[in-house]
This record gives C-alpha cells, sequence and structure tokens, in this order.
C-alpha cells in the first residue's frame, strides 16, 4: 500500500527531536499499551505483519499526528474487534456484554519472559531455493500492491547489488492478510546511494534493504 | 504545545513529535491541550485493559512482568556489554561480525519474535546507520525499545536520502572519503552497529568501555565518545 507510513526519501519533516535521558516510556499508559498489544497477540489471532498492516490502515493525517503509542492504542482496539476477541458494542460501553463467556488469558505473567524469547520458525530451510545469488546484480520489482508490504518506494525499479543470504522467511505480504507463508529467501541488497537519489548523493554511499526473492529480478 | 496552532506543514509535524514527549507539568500550563488530543489516551488505555481483563482475556500480571522487562532488563546497556567486549576480545569480534544472535547469547542475551541480529563495524572508512522507514524496527534485545526520535517522521524519511546531513545534525562529523552504509530494517534482520573504540581508552577494563558505549553509537547516528566527553 502506498500509504504515509512510507515515508523513506520524504523531505521537510522537520527537524530530528533528539531526548536526552529518554524514559522508556513517557507515561504509564504507554507502557500498558505496549504490554497490552504483546498479551493480545499471544491469542494467535493475527500475526506481526497483520499489526503492522493495521497501523498503516490509520487514515494519513491520523498516523502522523499520532505519538507512537496512540497509534498502538487504536490498532490494539481495532484488532480486538476485528479479530471478534470483543464487540465494538463492548468497546464504547467498556463492559463485557451480559452472558458473554470469561476466557482464560493465554499469556501469564510467569511466561512472559518465555513468550519474548521465543523465536519465529527457523531461517534455515533447504526445502526453499535461492531464486538469486550473492554478487548478483537484481532490479527491485516495480511493484503497487494495495494491501501490505515491506518493498519500500523508492527503492522500486531500481538495481543493486545482492551482498547477502539471509536465509528462509516467511512473506510479509501475504501473511499480513492470512494467506500463507509462503517462506522465500530474504537477501541483503546493496543499492549506490545515486542510482537510488541521483547526483545529488555521495558516490560513496550506498543503502541496504533486506528484500525477499518475489521483490526481485534479474538485472 | 502552543506549537499546535502552527499551520506550517513543519509545525504540524513537530506538533506531532511533541504529543510523543510529553511534558504533563507543562502541558497543563496551556489551555490548548485538551484540544490537541480528543480524548485522553491515558483514559482509554485504562479502559481497554479493565475490559480485556473482565473478560479473561489478558492477565494484568503478565502486563506488570512485560513493562517490568522493558524498563529493567533489556535495554541499551546489554548492546555495551556486547561492544565492550568485542573491543577487548578479538576472537569475541570476529563471532560477532559472522554470526552475531550466536555471538550475543554468549552474554546470555537473546532475541525474541525471530528477529535475527547482524552487526555492521564502524571504521575511518566505513560508517554504518541504522533506520527502519516503514515503521520502528530496532534491535531490542540489545537496545530495549527504540526511543521517540528513531520512530519518528523525520529521522524516518531523512536517513535513506541524506545520512550525512542527519549525522551532522547528531554532531557527527565524518570525513569526506569516509563511505555511510544505510541499513534500512524491512525484514525480520535487526541491525547493531559496532562503533569504533574511542582514542585514549587503552587503559580502561571492559566494565569501563561499556559505560563509553551509548545507544546512539549502536544506531550509528553518532561515534562512541572518549573518555570524559560523554554525550
Amino acid at each position: 500500500m502506498n500509504g504515509v507510513h512510507d515515508m523513506g526519501g520524504l523531505q521537510d519533516m522537520g527537524p530530528i527531536q533528539h531526548e536526552s535521558d529518554e524514559p522508556v516510556f513517557h507515561a504509564p499508559w504507554e507502557g500498558r499499551t505496549y504490554a497490552l498489544n504483546r498479551a493480545l497477540r499471544a491469542w494467535g489471532k493475527w500475526n506481526l505483519d497483520a499489526s503492522r498492516h493495521e497501523i498503516e490502515l490509520l487514515p494519513p493525517a491520523d498516523y502522523l499526528r499520532m505519538s507512537y503509542y496512540e497509534k498502538w492504542l487504536q490498532t490494539n482496539s481495532s484488532l480486538a474487534v476485528k479479530h471478534g476477541l470483543i464487540t465494538q458494542a463492548e468497546l464504547e460501553s467498556g463492559k463485557p456484554e451480559p452472558g458473554s463467556p470469561k476466557a482464560t488469558p493465554p499469556l501469564t505473567a510467569g511466561m512472559s519472559s518465555r513468550f519474548l524469547s521465543r523465536g519465529i520458525p527457523s531461517s534455515r530451510d533447504p526445502r526453499v531455493r535461492p531464486l538469486f545469488r550473492v554478487g548478483q546484480r537484481v532490479r527491485a520489482r516495480n511493484l503497487n500492491p494495495p494491501g501490505h508490504t515491506r518493498l519500500p518506494r523508492y527503492a522500486r525499479g531500481k538495481i543493486g547489488t545482492i551482498d547477502r543470504d539471509h536465509g528462509v522467511y516467511v512473506f510479509p505480504d501475504t501473511m499480513a492478510h492470512f494467506r500463507g507463508e509462503k517462506r522465500q529467501h530474504v537477501y541483503s541488497v546493496r543499492f549506490a546511494a545515486r542510482e537510488l537519489w541521483g547526483e545529488q548523493a555521495s558516490p560513496r554511499d550506498s543503502v541496504h534493504l533486506d528484500m525477499w526473492d518475489d521483490y526481485l529480478e534479474p538485472a | 504545545m502552543l506549537v499546535l496552532m502552527s499551520t506550517t506543514r513543519r509545525g504540524f509535524i513537530a506538533a506531532a513529535g511533541a504529543a510523543a514527549t510529553p511534558n504533563p507539568g507543562h502541558a497543563q500550563d496551556h489551555d490548548h491541550d485538551h484540544q490537541a488530543v480528543p480524548s485522553d489516551p491515558a483514559l482509554r488505555a485504562k479502559a481497554l485493559e479493565s475490559l480485556l481483563v473482565e473478560k479473561g482475556l489478558v492477565d494484568p500480571a503478565a502486563l506488570d512482568a512485560l513493562i517490568d522487562t522493558f524498563e529493567h532488563k533489556v535495554g541499551p546497556r546489554n548492546g555495551a556489554r556486547v561492544v565492550a567486549r568485542a573491543w577487548v576480545d578479538p576472537a569475541f569480534k570476529q563471532r560477532l561480525v559472522a554470526d552475531a544472535p550466536a555471538a550475543i547469547a554468549e552474554l546470555g542475551y537473546t532475541s525474541g519474535q525471530g528477529e535475527h541480529m547482524v552487526v555492521v563495524e564502524n571504521g575511518p572508512k566505513v560508517h554504518n546507520l541504522v533506520v527502519c522507514t516503514l515503521c520502528s524496527c530496532y534491535p531490542w534485545p540489545v537496545l530495549g525499545l527504540p526511543p521517540v526520535w528513531y520512530k519518528s517522521a523525520p529521522y524516518r524519511s531523512r536517513a535513506v536520502i541524506d545520512p550525512r546531513g542527519v549525522l551532522r545534525e547528531f554532531g557527527t562529523q565524518l570525513a569526506e572519503d569516509c563511505e555511510v552504509r544505510v541499513w534500512d530494517s524491512t525484514a525480520e534482520l535487526r541491525y547493531l552497529v559496532l562503533p569504533e573504540r574511542p582514542a585514549g581508552t587503552a587503559n580502561l577494563t571492559e566494565e569501563e568501555l561499556a559505560a563509553l558505549v551509548t545507544r546512539d553509537s549502536m544506531v550509528g547516528v553518532a561515534k562512541a565518545p572518549p573518555p570524559g566527553d560523554k554525550a
């Protein structure tokens, strides 16, 4: 989706506001919101890619206006409603509907540290063959999918070189829409800064992106 | 928060950043704040949590444990220990650059969520900088949760098109012949920058070295400062 979240290369967004000795959370509700996101995801009703896409679906003006955890607060609610954990009426009233069953939380205090250190399936799946090899010249495909993608606009159509094969990963473009894992290789692809931005960029500099097989074609 | 009344584009973006770094004491001085955020996020967060707890969907003690983890157990001190070890132990550094997850695990830090760590090394001829232009991907097992500026539009937009300008904004000067490599974390790989060991540190212990390593130097927006000059 060509949304405002795809920010690479935008200009005039203002100065970077660095805060020294920044706290982990600026207010207790930010921590609660962060933790709630993790605890809700433990239900397994949606995955990380769907969670990212939900934030991308916020109206563009809201996306730019809201603080980071306001976005999470909003999408915690919308994902819980969308996937049937709560109803819209419950969200509005703040009360469970009469007679609704009481669930058992999948994530408890004792499990939370284990939950945090549990990885996704191995990135080494020998059954999935790489389509490209290290050193090969590739072009980022000119794709404009209406759904979730991790192929930034600024790289589309540009030529780079495969720098490293990271192994096999699930494909976010299908995962976010519950259309399967579509496992494939992910590579670190090096793009010269001048290929991306023209003569204004330093001839020495480069940008590395991590790209799935489906984002690439031979160049 | 008066900046919210600004009609310029930059004012609008700055206001969005300001909303992310609230100063409660200051905010109450102004009448405009209730207009800035239509509904108090603290109240909405509380209402959502109590509904979910009442329905048995989440355990509040699990939330407490997660918050405790991020406030007290993971954070940039973990990354600083990894960097200091690499500075004093060349064999460790070699393992770290070749297979970061395994080397980092030697120090007891494990990654979660399937992030696979990659360590990129800064030197006099190469400077690495990490960003996530699409969201907020960050190597949290070694650095904790990302700071607000890392997740903000100004950084995410500019780090890829004008990395040298971004570095200057952080007060970081590079030699003209130094190559800048930007790492846009578009997949589940997470990048940690191994900063250059500052001059004048030959006699420091590993622990003293770790105290010099800043979060910003491990994102690549700054260099690790020499002793007595900690940013």
